[in-house]
C-alpha cells in the first residue's frame, strides 16, 4: 500500500517504527470483544491520539508493542485489529 | 468542624507506584490477608499523619477502570462502590503517576462520581521533573475541584505533604452517581481528560523516556531472547549456588543445636522427639529458605524494574503455541519457588480458560520443595559425577516444563468454543526497584514460609516420628513387629510395587502429600539413621546408591516431577477456582501422569538392566 495515501488501516497493519493517528476503535457486538474495545478506549486509544509501533516481535505480526503518549502497551493482533489508524508519513 | 479521616483507601492504576507509597506510609505496620470470599490479596496498614494521628490505610488492587476486567479490578470496584463486606473508606486517595497523567487522570474523573471525599496524589514527581514534564498543580486542583499533592514514594520524606493533608477536615463530596459507562460516556470522559491535561501539563515535544530505546534492544527478536535466557540462567544459578552456601550455614547451626540438646538431655523418648522429630524435621525444611528467598528476590526485583512484563511479552508467541498467552509467564515463574504464590498470581489473568489452565499446570513447575528430593536421588545415582548429576537436574526441570506445555495444549484442544486469549498489558517504564518494597516483599515471603514450617511441617514431623516409634521402637530391625508407619508402608506398597517403590518409599510419600520437603527426612527416619543431620543425608545417599535398583531411582524421580503433592496446593486451587471439581481434576490428572510415567520408566528400565 502506498503509505502516502491517508487510508485508514487497522493498527496491526502498521509496520515496525511506523507512526500513526488513531481514528477510532471498532466496538463489536460480541460482549467479550465489546468489553475489550471499551478498555482500549479507556486506555486512551481515542481519535486524534498519536501511536508509535515500537516492536513487532515475530514475523507473524504479533505480539506488538505500541507507544501511546507516555505508555507502552503490548497487544496481540486480535486486539490491534480493533484500533483504526491513519499512518503518518 | 467536619471529621478528619480515620480510614483511607489508596486507589490507582497498576504501575502508579501505589504499593511503594503504601510501604512508605505504613512501613512494617501492615497486614496481608485475603478479601472475604475472594482471593485477591488485601493489604492494610496503619500510618501516622503529620499531626501524629494513627489512621488505617487500605491498599486496593490496581485498576485501570471501575469497568472491571480482572478479579483484581472487580474487588476494587466492589469495595469503593459499597458492594462488598468492607466498610467504605472515609477518604479515597487517588494515586496517579505524574509522568503518565494522560492515562491516569481518567480514573480520577471516574472516582469523582463515587460520592466519596477524594484526594489526588501526584506520585513520581521527581521522575516527571527529570523527563521535563511541568504540571501546574494549583490549576489541576482547581480544574478537578479536589486537593492535589505531590509525592515521591521512593524518598523517606516523599509523602510529607500527603501526611499533612490527611489532618484536614473531610470535604463534603457530591452524591454518588457512578454507573457502568458505555462507549459514549467513555469518549466524553476522555475528552474531559484531554481538556484538563492540555490546560495543566506541559511536556516536551520529544518523548525523553529512555524506556523506548531500552525496549528496542530488550524486545529485539534476537537480542531480547538472548538477554532473557541470560537473566533466567543467572537467576537459577544464584538460587542453586548462593542458596547452597547459605543452606550450609543453616544446616551447621541446626546440627549444633541438636548436638547441644543431646548433650544436655537424658537418653529417651523425649530426647528422640526433640532431636529427631522437631530439630531434624524442622531444620531439614528451613534449609530451603535461602533458595526460596533468592528466587523471590530476583522475581520481585525483575518485576519492580519493569523487566518481567517484557519477558512475558517476548514469550507470548512461544506460549501461544501451547494455547496460553504471555500473561501466564509471571505466575509460572513464581511457581518455581512455590506453586501457591504462583497460583495466586494468576488472578491478573482476565481470561478464565487461560487462568484455569495456568492454575492446573503450575504444580508441574519444579518448586523449591522438590529440590531436596531431586538432589538426594540424583546424587545417589551419580556419586562421583557432578556433571551428569547437574544435567539430570536440568532435565527434570525441563521435563516439568514440557509436560506443562503439553497439558496446556491438550486443554486448549479440548475447548470447543476456544476464543483468542487476550494479551493487552502495559509495559511500564523501567525504573530502579524500590529497596523498601523489596525488603518488605521478601519479609512477607519469609514469614509465610516460616509460619508453614512452624505449623504444618512441625506437626507432620512429630506425627511421623510417633508413627515410626509406636508401638515398637523405631530402631527395631526387620523381623520384629512393625511400627504403625511400617504397617501403613506395607499396605501402600501394594499400590506402588508396580512402579518399583519399596515399603520405605511408599510410606515416605504419605507425609510428602502435605509437604514434599519432608520426604527426605521421612526416608531418613524409615531407614532409622542415627546422628547429625549431615551424617543422616550421607548415610541415606549411600544406602540408596547401594540398595535401590536404577529403575526405582528413576521411577521415584519421575514421580516427584508429576505427582500431586502438598495439600496446601490443593487448598489454594480450590479457593482460587471456587470449585472442588477443578481441584480433583488437577489431583487426578497429576496422579495419573505420575503413575503412568513412573510405571513405564520402571518397567522399561527393568527390562533393559535386569538380564
Amino acid at each position: 500500500m502506498d503509505p502516502l495515501v491517508a487510508n485508514t488501516i487497522s493498527l496491526d497493519q502498521l509496520p515496525e517504527a511506523g507512526r500513526a493517528t488513531v481514528t477510532g476503535v471498532e466496538v463489536p457486538a460480541d460482549p467479550a470483544a465489546r468489553t475489550l474495545a471499551l478498555r482500549l478506549l479507556e486506555l486512551g486509544f481515542v481519535p486524534g491520539e498519536q501511536v508509535h509501533m515500537v516492536r513487532v516481535v515475530h514475523p507473524s505480526g504479533e505480539p506488538l508493542a505500541v507507544r501511546l503518549d507516555h505508555t507502552t502497551f503490548a497487544l496481540r493482533r486480535s486486539e490491534a485489529v480493533l484500533i483504526q489508524v491513519i499512518p503518518v508519513a | 468542624m467536619a471529621a478528619q479521616p480515620q480510614r483511607i483507601a489508596l486507589l490507582g492504576n497498576p504501575n502508579c507506584g501505589k504499593t511503594a507509597l503504601f510501604n512508605l506510609l505504613t512501613g512494617s505496620r501492615q497486614k496481608v490477608a485475603n478479601y472475604a470470599g475472594v482471593t485477591v490479596e488485601r493489604k492494610e496498614g496503619i500510618m501516622r499523619t503529620a499531626g501524629g494521628r494513627r489512621i488505617q490505610v487500605l491498599d486496593l488492587p490496581g485498576a485501570y477502570s471501575l469497568n472491571a476486567l480482572s478479579n483484581d479490578e472487580a474487588v476494587t470496584r466492589d469495595v469503593i462502590t459499597g458492594h462488598s463486606k468492607e466498610a467504605l473508606p472515609d477518604l479515597l486517595v487517588c494515586v496517579v503517576d505524574a509522568t503518565n497523567l494522560r492515562l491516569h487522570l481518567r480514573l480520577v474523573l471516574e472516582a469523582r462520581q463515587l460520592g466519596l471525599p477524594l484526594v489526588v496524589v501526584l506520585n513520581k514527581m521527581d521522575r516527571a521533573r527529570q523527563l521535563g514534564i511541568v504540571i501546574d498543580v494549583e490549576r489541576l486542583a482547581r480544574e478537578l475541584d479536589l486537593p492535589v499533592v505531590g509525592t515521591v514514594s521512593v524518598h523517606a520524606h516523599g509523602a510529607d505533604e500527603l501526611r499533612a493533608v490527611l489532618d484536614e477536615p473531610l470535604r463534603e463530596a457530591p452524591p454518588a452517581h457512578w454507573r457502568q459507562p458505555g462507549v459514549e460516556q467513555v469518549l466524553a470522559t476522555q475528552r474531559d481528560v484531554l481538556g484538563i491535561f492540555n490546560r495543566t501539563v506541559v511536556q516536551p515535544a520529544v518523548d525523553k523516556d529512555p524506556s523506548i530505546r531500552i525496549d528496542r534492544f530488550l524486545m529485539h527478536p534476537l537480542w531480547g531472547f538472548m538477554v532473557l535466557g541470560l537473566v533466567l540462567f543467572t537467576t537459577f544459578l544464584a538460587v542453586f549456588s548462593g542458596g547452597d552456601v547459605l543452606s550450609g550455614w543453616i544446616e551447621d547451626a541446626f546440627g549444633a543445636i541438636a548436638g547441644a540438646v543431646e548433650a544436655h538431655m537424658d537418653e529417651g523418648l523425649l530426647r528422640g522427639l526433640v532431636v529427631e522429630g522437631v530439630i531434624g524435621g524442622v531444620g531439614g525444611v528451613i534449609v530451603f529458605l535461602p533458595q526460596i528467598l533468592i528466587l523471590f528476590l530476583f522475581i520481585l526485583a525483575l518485576e519492580a524494574s519493569g523487566y518481567l512484563p517484557r519477558a512475558a511479552f517476548l514469550l507470548d508467541r512461544p506460549m501461544s503455541a501451547a494455547g496460553l498467552s504471555g500473561r501466564s509467564f509471571i505466575p509460572l515463574l513464581s511457581s518455581f519457588a512455590c506453586a501457591i504464590p504462583g497460583i495466586m498470581a494468576t488472578r491478573t489473568i482476565s481470561h478464565w480458560r487461560d487462568r484455569l489452565t495456568t492454575i492446573l499446570i503450575a504444580p508441574l513447575m519444579a518448586c523449591s520443595a522438590r529440590i531436596p528430593v531431586y538432589t538426594l536421588i540424583v546424587a545417589a545415582m551419580f556419586p562421583n559425577d557432578a556433571l551428569s548429576a547437574s544435567l539430570v537436574m536440568v532435565g527434570l526441570y525441563v521435563l516439568g516444563i514440557v509436560a506443562a506445555m503439553t497439558v496446556a495444549w491438550v486443554i486448549k484442544r479440548s475447548d470447543k468454543q476456544a476464543s483468542a486469549s487476550p494479551l493487552l498489558m502495559e509495559l511500564p517504564a523501567y525504573q530502579w526497584p524500590d529497596v523498601r518494597s523489596l525488603v518488605i516483599g521478601l519479609w512477607e515471603r519469609a514469614m509465610i514460609f516460616l509460619r508453614r514450617v512452624g505449623t504444618i511441617i512441625l506437626a507432620l514431623t512429630i506425627v511421623m516420628w510417633a508413627l515410626y516409634t509406636i508401638p515398637s521402637p523405631r530402631s527395631a530391625q526387620r523381623g520384629t513387629p512393625r511400627s504403625l508407619a511400617g504397617e501403613l508402608g506395607h499396605a501402600l506398597h501394594y499400590v506402588f510395587a508396580p512402579i518399583g517403590f519399596n515399603e520405605e518409599i511408599s510410606f515416605a510419600l504419605v507425609p510428602g502429600m502435605a509437604a514434599r520437603e519432608v520426604v527426605v527426612s521421612a526416608l531418613g527416619t524409615a531407614y532409622a539413621m542415627e546422628g547429625e543431620e549431615g551424617d543422616v543425608d550421607e548415610q541415606l545417599r549411600e544406602r540408596i546408591t547401594n540398595e535401590w535398583p536404577l529403575a526405582t531411582k528413576l521411577s521415584l524421580l519421575l514421580w516427584m516431577v508429576f505427582a500431586p503433592q502438598c495439600l496446601s496446593t490443593f487448598a489454594v486451587v480450590k479457593r482460587e477456582t471456587g470449585s472442588w471439581r477443578q481441584m480433583w481434576i488437577m489431583g487426578g490428572y497429576l496422579f495419573g501422569l505420575a503413575y503412568l510415567a513412573s510405571f513405564i520408566t520402571y518397567q522399561i528400565t527393568n527390562i533393559l538392566t535386569v538380564p
